[in-house]
């Protein structure tokens, strides 16, 4: 339809300057700062061959730290999506004194540095720690064990899971659920058949990124996790571990097995979140 | 987008609940309650036992835990590190979001999901690339270190991680904003013959200041409290090459508690008041700020 001589055009006409200049730099400091640094993964990757990438990531040690990096990622994602719904619907649904600050303290995660969140853990679940002292009597150990790992990756993952479903909460129109009540439903009913399926998209957007975030949190786990060698070792500390022993290459295959299981995991759960989007989202 | 992002900072009218649509009162006082515990065991507690453990041998021996040049030289170097990290990302990001949000081009998704893409890296493989490229046997090391130039284990290297984890924030607090806000009020200052550098000044940057403001706010926290990236790249030489948060990885790893809890009730007291001005923003700016959800 249009003619030849504007199909050659890179961008939609346009009397706003600027576009070639603004474009050119971000796409320069793009390159620079962030795609020409990661080829460099790849690219050292590339160079271990097959065989040398397979021998590395077949070391035991190497697969133990990889399974409780992403199952204690998994399982901290999942405790901060459940909480991070309940406490989204606190801080929406309810008035209570305070709730300006506590809904401000949700973010406290995002704001405050890992090193300072992972030795306050520590010494919170350390056996004469606050409350490493109320556990210790039931033989419950925090610090130091995988379950250590477990309360850090909580505590980083749990302002993403807030805050992905809170805007969900705020837009569910009233009436729907005051039709399901004038039809009988009782309030639990109308929470589970009509408050809670449209919200599934955002919890699984929320777990995702929940999830992301918690497996490759290096700063606050190292304090509180003991790191011991096939017990509480995360992926990231393997790899400043052989990092320290200039085994650049160990290094680089570590960090490309967790990249390549993160990106078909978040694939995976992408899926199923545009699939529990077309059948449960209507907002 | 910007509107259901925004959605829950406009405090909706007291919900004059009637019964049907509202969970019965001990419900939703068991709710409020078990949220509050959540929150108070897993974020307020941790944040209290900074401040007690910082100030359990009293307030001398705290600002004598400052009295150490390695601690001072810590603040300075953090302090410089983020005044440079954090401009570089402001430029980019106002450039990125003019480009993405002004203009219609293929690639634009593209684009967008690059931007992103240092948040779904982990710190620790950010500080690995840096090394992988500059470092003794990286790339570019040897021929850099045979001009003199030392990139690893000094301040190029941390300014690098630094603004490799921080770069999205600015640029994905803008993006939104100006995609709302379209291109009318510019369009109108051009008709009018305004140039290009006086429509940004003077129409663009009155529209975006406070949520520009939020991104800076944003990403100088995360630049000055950045460990795993930081801690790869720094070589942890003392007075030299370690930030804050190194800082505090070393005094803990000594056993030095109070000098590493005093560092960090500093780096907690910056999260505070970063928290405290963002809260601001969103509650008197709420319209002018486009919050995402994902930092």
């Amino acid at each position: 339809m249009a003619p030849a001589v504007r199909r050659l055009r890179v961008r939609a006409p346009s009397a706003i300057p600027g576009f070639g200049i603004a474009l050119g730099y971000t796409l320069a400091y793009l390159g620079l700062v962030v795609l020409l640094p990661l080829s460099a993964l790849v690219f050292k990757t590339a160079g271990l061959g097959w065989a040398g990438f397979a021998a590395i990531a077949g070391d035991p040690r190497i697969l133990a730290a990889l399974r409780t990096s992403f199952g204690v990622a998994f399982a901290a994602a999942v405790v901060a999506s459940l909480f991070g719904l309940l406490i989204a619907w606190v801080l929406t649904r309810y008035r209570f004194p305070g709730r300006r600050l506590v809904d401000a303290a949700v973010d406290l995660p995002f704001a405050l540095p890992t090193a300072v969140a992972g030795i306050a853990l520590a010494t919170l679940y350390a056996p004469n720690g606050w409350a490493g002292g109320v556990l210790a009597p039931w033989g419950i150990k925090v610090a130091f064990t995988p379950l250590g790992i477990f309360v850090a990756l909580v505590f980083v993952a749990l302002p993403f899971a807030v805050r992905t479903v809170q805007p969900l909460i705020g837009e569910i129109d009233r009436e729907l659920e005051e039709a399901a009540a004038t039809l009988g439903a009782t309030r639990s009913r109308t929470v589970l058949r009509v408050i809670l399926p449209p919200l599934l998209p955002g919890v699984l957007t929320g777990f995702v990124l929940a999830f992301a975030r918690a497996v490759g949190e290096y700063g606050s786990v190292i304090f509180v996790a003991g790191n011991l060698p096939f017990v509480s070792e995360i992926a990231p500390l393997l790899i400043v571990i052989k990092l320290e022993e200039f085994d650049y290459a160990g290094a680089t295959a570590v960090a490309t097995l967790m990249l390549l299981i993160s990106f078909s995991a978040l694939l995976a759960i992408n899926l199923l979140e545009s699939w529990s989007r077309r059948r449960f989202g209507h907002v | 987008m910007s509107e259901r992002e925004t959605a829950p900072r406009r405090a909706p009218a007291p919900q004059r609940a009637t019964a049907v649509t509202a969970e019965p009162p001990w419900m939703r006082r068991l709710l409020i309650g078990v949220a509050l515990l959540f929150l108070s065991v897993f974020l307020i507690l941790p944040l209290a036992v900074v401040f007690a453990e910082a100030f359990r041998g009293g307030l001398a021996v705290y600002r004598a835990a400052f009295a150490d040049p390695d601690a001072r030289a810590a603040i300075a170097l953090t302090v410089t590190v983020a005044a440079i990290a954090v401009p570089l990302n402001l430029v980019f990001g106002i450039a990125a979001a003019w480009a993405v949000a002004k203009f219609d081009f293929p690639g634009k998704s593209l684009l967008i999901t690059l931007i992103d893409l240092p948040f779904s890296v982990s710190p620790v493989v950010a500080g690995l690339v840096f090394v992988l490229l500059f470092g003794s046997q990286g790339w570019l090391g040897p021929w850099l270190g045979g001009a003199g130039i030392e990139i690893i284990f000094a301040l190029p290297g941390i300014v690098l991680a630094t603004v490799f984890v921080t770069f999205p924030f600015i640029a994905r607090e803008l993006i939104p904003l100006m995609q709302d806000q379209g291109n009318a009020d510019e369009e109108a200052a051009l008709t009018l013959g305004a140039s290009g550098l006086r429509t940004f000044l003077t129409v663009t940057l009155p529209n975006i200041k406070w949520a520009l403001l939020y991104g800076v706010l944003l990403c100088n926290a995360r630049a000055m409290g950045e460990f795993g990236a930081v801690a790869v790249v720094s070589g942890h030489i003392r007075g030299l090459t370690n930030t804050m948060p190194l800082h505090v990885e070393i005094m803990y790893n000594e056993y030095n508690l109070v000098g590493a809890f005093a560092m960090a009730s500093l780096l907690a007291s910056l999260a505070l008041v970063t928290l405290a001005i963002k809260s601001f923003l969103e509650w008197r700016f709420a319209g002018a700020i486009a919050s995402g959800p994902a930092h």
